[in-house]
């Protein structure tokens, strides 16, 4: 099972990131379940939704205290709340930011970190030019699919188009296929250093 | 068809494909996606010949449904917490007139205070109520008992509510098997009520009842129930004829062939609960799980037979009977009644606390050294207790007591469960 916890705040598409993913999954033939943190949720206020992904059905219905991937849509959070709890040890973090890990203060957390789990995405930027909102939460799926492998960008796009329809549909897989290019090339570029450092 | 979906939305495309004909609800969460869903498509045209009402609160919901149901109508609410309570009075008519309503129950907490969280005192808070009360532990098997409880409701001519746990089923996306129109079509028939309000033959409906039949007419309902007790394992298996689907019935287990402890619970923490037990059996423990689908009529008889050989009984209920401890426990033990079996009673997820496996693993060993009497409620924080009991003994004017709690807990924002 592999499990997917994003934190946001109110207003940023948590929820709605969650459920995306987990139609992806179910678009691949695979068992997913999305759910959000039940909080009574206001605008800019901490949000945090999961999700999981199995070959089998999943029973289970506790929140994700041990996540294989965050993925954080507001790097203001990284001060207000542990989104690192119960990290699995090398586990996928993907940051919605211009800035790198080392200018998030990041940089001593991740030292040791495989640099190819590691990945940053301008994903408001993204979303600003393709949709002309600041909604970090699809480009970031695409991203997703970048870094973790786990679900195919064409999956991410069917559920783009689940979600939403028209020019808001076209907008978002523009987005989300700019960042999953970002971040193939970023991955394979940090794969070379480290090639080359080995 | 499969379809990823949040569990609201299956569930509102399940009453769609019963063919209501009335819909009356009052939103509130973590109901208000359903009746949103059914709305839509009542607007769009894609459920027809359904009229949706929209009221000005839950009591005028629940006056709604017995004014449309009387009239003939087959007719759907759905509500939650303080929503149901606000309409209790019209919830005893609907069952006292024998009126087969469905309502559905996204499961919360009810207040002071305020709580917007998942457990299950609102629905067991109506117990007794006369209505059949039908848990689902999966958003299928939510979409499944809907149709289900028409069926039942309209043979019966008595109201079912089918309860599903809030946010934890409601807001959840996962994999259903919706049907097909065909398929509920063949199912379900259209409603033919056994009383019906129709000017051209004029009846009283509810009139005043004295001590001469009152006990009789009371009685007539506690026989409804008993003949649901027959009649919902056949309903599953003519389900599963047409659906395909192991879904409803009145009780399930699981693991329970040579187990020593049976675990009891109803709703969404079944399947947790059946994680651990896969995990305590690869480990060489004979643990099994019971599930309770019906908990009005509740099965004794059921139930019995199939913890009759363990030699512990574990009740995980969220719900409290304040001034006594378990709720779903107290019947438990009578279907147990004169067996020499341990019952434990575990009060759980109170409010919306998270029921963690660890937690469940944890519980399971320690239980093994309780006294049987005992009630545990499932990660209480004792030093927020006791904190509040010493405030108490210290000083008189103590303030409210939720308020202080709470600051002793201190920030909640950054946890994540």
């Amino acid at each position: 099972m592999f499990q997917v916890r994003i934190h946001g705040r109110g207003g940023q598409g948590v929820v709605t990131a969650a459920e995306m993913l987990s139609i992806a999954a179910f678009q691949e033939g695979r068992h997913a379940q999305a759910f959000p943190s039940f909080g009574s949720e206001r605008t800019g206020a901490p949000v945090v939704a999961f999700c999981r992904i199995a070959d089998k059905e999943i029973r289970l219905r506790e929140p994700i205290m041990a996540p294989d991937a965050l993925i954080i849509q507001d790097p203001t959070l990284l001060h207000q709340v542990d989104v690192f709890a119960g990290l699995k040890k090398d586990g996928y973090i993907l940051i919605n930011t211009n800035k790198t890990f080392e200018e998030l203060g990041l940089g001593d957390f991740v030292r040791d970190w495989p640099h190819d789990r590691l990945c940053t995405v301008a994903a408001t930027d993204l979303s600003k030019k393709h949709v002309g909102r600041p909604m970090p939460n699809v480009p970031l799926l695409g991203g997703f699919a970048a870094v973790s492998g786990t679900i195919r960008l064409e999956s991410v796009i069917m559920a783009i188009n689940d979600k939403f329809s028209g020019k808001v549909a076209a907008g978002n897989i523009a987005a989300a296929t700019e960042a999953y290019n970002t971040v193939r090339a970023g991955i394979e570029k940090a794969r070379r250093q480290e090639a080359a450092h080995a | 068809m499969l379809k990823q979906t949040e569990g609201s939305h299956a569930v509102a495309e399940a009453v769609a494909l019963c063919r209501p004909e009335v819909i009356c609800a009052y939103p509130i969460s973590p109901q208000t996606h359903i009746v949103e869903g059914i709305g839509e498509m009542v607007k769009s045209g894609e459920l027809a010949d359904c009229e949706f009402i929209n009221v000005e609160s839950e009591f005028a919901a629940m006056s709604v449904a017995i004014g449309s149901s009387a009239a003939g109508a087959r007719t759907y609410t759905a509500t939650a917490s303080q929503g149901l309570l606000f309409m209790v009075e019209a919830v005893f008519n609907a069952s006292g007139l024998g009126l087969p309503i469905v309502m559905t129950v996204a499961n919360r907490a009810i207040g002071a205070p305020i709580n917007i969280w998942n457990d299950h005192s609102d629905s067991i808070s109506q117990r007794d109520c006369g209505w059949i009360q039908l848990f689902a532990e999966t958003n299928q098997e939510a979409l499944d008992l809907h149709i289900q409880a028409f069926k039942l409701a309209e043979a019966l001519s008595l109201p079912v509510m089918v309860c599903m746990d809030g946010f934890i089923l409601t807001h959840a996306y996962e994999r259903v098997d919706m049907p097909t129109q065909a398929q509920v079509d063949a199912f379900l028939p259209p409603y033919e009520p056994r009383q019906v309000l129709d000017p051209n033959e004029p009846v009283s409906m509810g009139a005043m009842v004295g001590p001469e039949a009152f006990m009789e007419v009371r009685y007539l309902a506690h026989a409804k129930q008993m003949q649901a007790l027959e009649l919902i394992p056949e309903m599953a298996k003519e389900f599963k004829a047409v659906f395909g689907r192991d879904t409803g019935g009145l009780t399930r287990t699981y693991r329970t062939d040579d187990a020593e402890t049976i675990v009891v619970a109803m709703g969404s923490i079944l399947g947790t609960i059946k994680d651990v037990v896969d995990e305590m059996r690869d480990a060489g423990e004979k643990i099994g799980v019971l599930c309770i689908t019906s908990f009005r009529p509740f099965p004794l008889e059921a139930v019995r037979e199939a913890l009759k050989n363990s030699k512990r009984v574990v009740v995980l209920e969220k719900s409290l009977a304040i001034g006594i401890g378990g709720i779903l426990a107290s019947d438990v033990r009578k279907a147990l009644r004169k067996l020499s079996i341990d019952v434990y009673t575990v009060i759980a997820g109170l409010g919306g606390r998270a029921i963690t496996m660890k937690s469940l693993h944890a519980l399971f060993q320690k239980l093994k050294h309780e006294e049987s009497e005992s009630v545990t409620f499932l990660d209480l924080d004792w030093n927020v207790v006791n904190r509040q009991l010493e405030r108490e003994r210290q000083k008189r004017r103590t303030g409210p007591a939720a308020e202080s709690m709470l600051r002793d807990v201190g920030t909640v924002a950054s946890k994540i469960a």
